[in-house]
């Protein structure tokens, strides 16, 4: 009741001042926003140092989204940068010099599909990168994120996501793979980081969204995924929260409601639909 | 790995607003008039003379280029220089930390120190004390907590982690990172003993700690199981209790749930009676989407077409599409499914037609076959 009090205090306050119903999408400021972004950052961003491929994913992901061309000279100045990010081992990194990382890994491989023109394309050196993604694989099926690094589920899309982009999909890597994505849905429907843990939206996201790319996704209790996701939606907000009992955040407006266009597929070639 | 993956403490937005704060270190003395503590570039220091920094390269036409200030940028080139020559050494090591204050998401930073801390042969214990220092300070990133996880490995002794997780808890109950260490020390050094006890007394302070629910799941599971009827029974009752503490709820319920469901909510004898009951005096949308999925349970657990829970469940399924409006189409979905293997003329060979044939609207009689 007191969360409700306290949004219902800040939109009444937003209704004041905005005279229309209906909030409107800022597209031309957010346009001037994304292409300032895409070539100079504050010091705020160092925080992101090891991010810089992300940061021209959401970029490049968000211009499209607004329909706003990139021009060519701004591609290919990203493809360079980018190609400055790949490492000698094959794989992404998080800026030049650094090590290779399946999250950046997985930023770049997108943001160079997004771009979509041959330069992009060549950027990318996927013998490097199957061998990049061999170097990650554990035995029960997981992947860690780096050499030396953590084991979530973030990882299983990452690499099934950059493997199908770029057509590298061995056989044998993604064995045991599904199995240890499936041993993340609990028993609150939802999917967690590692086995064990609270379902989470992200977390979610990221292991349904791998087993849709692996073909599997019909092997998760969709039923139970589904009305975990849905009561997900808060009730006064209108929006999502990560967890049960947590706060409404925007960004689970992505992870979480982006799973159910993959769940009506799912259920739709179930027959459920 | 950087902190973008989860919201960050501090977003860079938030952070470009506040132009006034200055960190500690540039402050030329501190405030009590003692002897100055400047801060000197690296680039400045004797010690470091001898080896060349190496700027980063980006390339020509940069993009996403970050404004870096004097101080990361020179922290970073002697990084870069000493990474170019594998250099293992103690002012390497100092270095790290710089960095990792400057950025501790830079997992190329966290990599190196650990390769230092085995090639110099660091005491592990001071290391403990490094990173209890850096994860108080900065809870939500995932490098601060694998590099605990790596030191406490080494040294096989986990011996201060339920402790120290406890007190990060007792700052964020939810700190999923937390949890994650936890859990993990918990099943690799098989410290279930008190974990049940730790469980309850979160959930004392904060019943809607739904993590704290997730962690009763993981305990119980691991240890005695859900298949002894009387931990089932006494779980049963310990949901039932804290429901009628907090009738909305929703991790009681779920809990509940997520509890029975592989042995079939209708299987416990007495529970829909105690959870009819509630409904009188402790009603939720959880409640009634409860007792519809027992319903539900009854229905496909038997093989005759038992009507009593049939109408139950389409009165429920009306409740939930006015009490729990937000999901009122999720609902009728469920009832247009259902309506496909209970009901109507079975399973349909065409599941698009079928659906476009549920969502146009069909009277009242229509629906009962």
């Amino acid at each position: 009741k007191k969360v409700e009090h306290a949004i219902e205090e800040t939109i009444s306050v937003y209704k004041q001042i905005h005279s229309l119903p209906q909030p409107m999408l800022l597209r031309e400021q957010h346009y001037q926003y994304l292409k300032k972004g895409l070539r100079h950052l504050s010091d705020a961003y160092e925080c992101l140092d090891a991010s810089r491929p992300w940061l021209c994913f959401w970029i490049l992901h968000s211009l499209e989204l607004l329909e706003e061309p990139i021009p060519p000279a701004v591609a290919s100045d990203v493809c360079q940068f980018l190609a400055h990010c790949q490492s000698p081992t094959g794989g992404f990194a998080g800026g030049p010099g650094q090590h290779a990382h399946l999250a950046p890994t997985y930023a770049a491989v997108n943001a160079l599909c997004i771009i979509g023109t041959e330069e992009a394309y060549s950027v990318i050196d996927r013998e490097k990168l199957l061998d990049f993604l061999w170097s990650l694989k554990q035995p029960d099926g997981s992947f860690v994120m780096h050499i030396g690094g953590e084991v979530d589920v973030r990882s299983a899309y990452c690499a099934a996501s950059v493997a199908s982009l770029t057509n590298i999909m061995a056989s044998k890597l993604f064995e045991d793979t599904t199995n240890w994505i499936l041993s993340c849905q609990n028993w609150e429907g939802g999917l967690s980081g590692v086995p064990g843990l609270e379902a989470h939206g992200g977390y979610t996201f990221c292991g349904m969204a791998a087993l849709v790319i692996l073909g599997k996704e019909h092997m998760l209790d969709l039923k139970a995924l589904l009305r975990w996701v849905v009561s997900r939606q808060m009730r006064f907000e209108g929006g999502f929260q990560g967890r049960c009992n947590k706060l409404v955040d925007g960004c689970y407006s992505f992870w979480q409601a982006g799973l159910l266009p993959l769940l009506h597929r799912a259920l739709f070639n179930d027959g459920t639909c | 790995m950087s902190s973008a993956e989860e919201p960050s403490s501090e977003a860079p937005e938030v952070k470009e607003h506040k132009e006034f704060d200055v960190e500690a270190e540039d402050h030329f003395g501190d405030s009590y008039g003692a002897e100055p503590t400047r801060y000197i570039f690296y680039r400045d220091r004797k010690e470091w003379a001898d080896l060349e920094p190496v700027p980063q390269d980006d390339g020509p036409d940069p993009v996403v280029k970050i404004a870096y200030c004097e101080k990361f940028a020179d922290v970073y080139d002697y990084f870069r220089a000493l990474l170019k020559k594998d250099e293992r050494s103690e002012r390497a090591f100092a270095l790290t930390a710089d960095a990792i204050e400057l950025n501790a998401a830079n997992y190329t930073v966290w990599h190196y120190r650990r390769v230092l801390l085995q090639a110099l042969s660091k005491d592990l214990r001071e290391e403990m004390k490094y990173i209890t220092n850096i994860i108080e300070d900065q809870p939500k990133n995932y490098q601060v907590w694998h590099h605990r996880r790596m030191v406490v490995e080494w040294l096989n002794d986990p011996s201060e982690e339920l402790e120290f997780i406890a007190d990060t808890l007792s700052q964020d109950a939810k700190n999923y990172h937390a949890w994650q260490h936890r859990q993990w020390v918990i099943q690799e050094y098989k410290l279930w003993d008190n974990e049940l006890e730790f469980v309850e007394n979160l959930l004392v302070e904060d019943v809607r700690n739904n993590s704290a629910w997730n962690q009763r799941h993981f305990v119980i599971s691991h240890t005695t199981g859900f298949s002894d009827p009387a931990v089932v029974q006494r779980e049963i009752q310990y949901c039932l209790n804290q429901i009628r503490k907090a009738p909305h709820n929703e991790s009681a319920w779920n809990y509940l749930k997520g509890m029975l469901q592989d042995r079939g909510l209708s299987s416990r004898p007495g529970l829909l009676e105690k959870v009819l009951e509630l409904k009188e005096t402790h009603c939720s949308p959880y409640l009634l989407a409860f007792l519809f999925d027992c319903y539900e349970d009854a229905l496909e657990s038997s093989f005759q077409k038992e009507n009593m829970e049939q109408e139950q469940k389409e009165t429920l399924k009306k409740a939930l599409e006015e009490k729990d409006t937000i999901r009122k189409e999720y609902w009728q979905f469920l009832g247009r499914s259902v309506k496909n293997k209970y009901g109507g003329n079975g399973p349909s060979n065409d599941p698009v037609a079928e659906e476009v044939k549920q969502s146009v609207p069909v009277s009242e009689a229509q629906e009962i076959s």
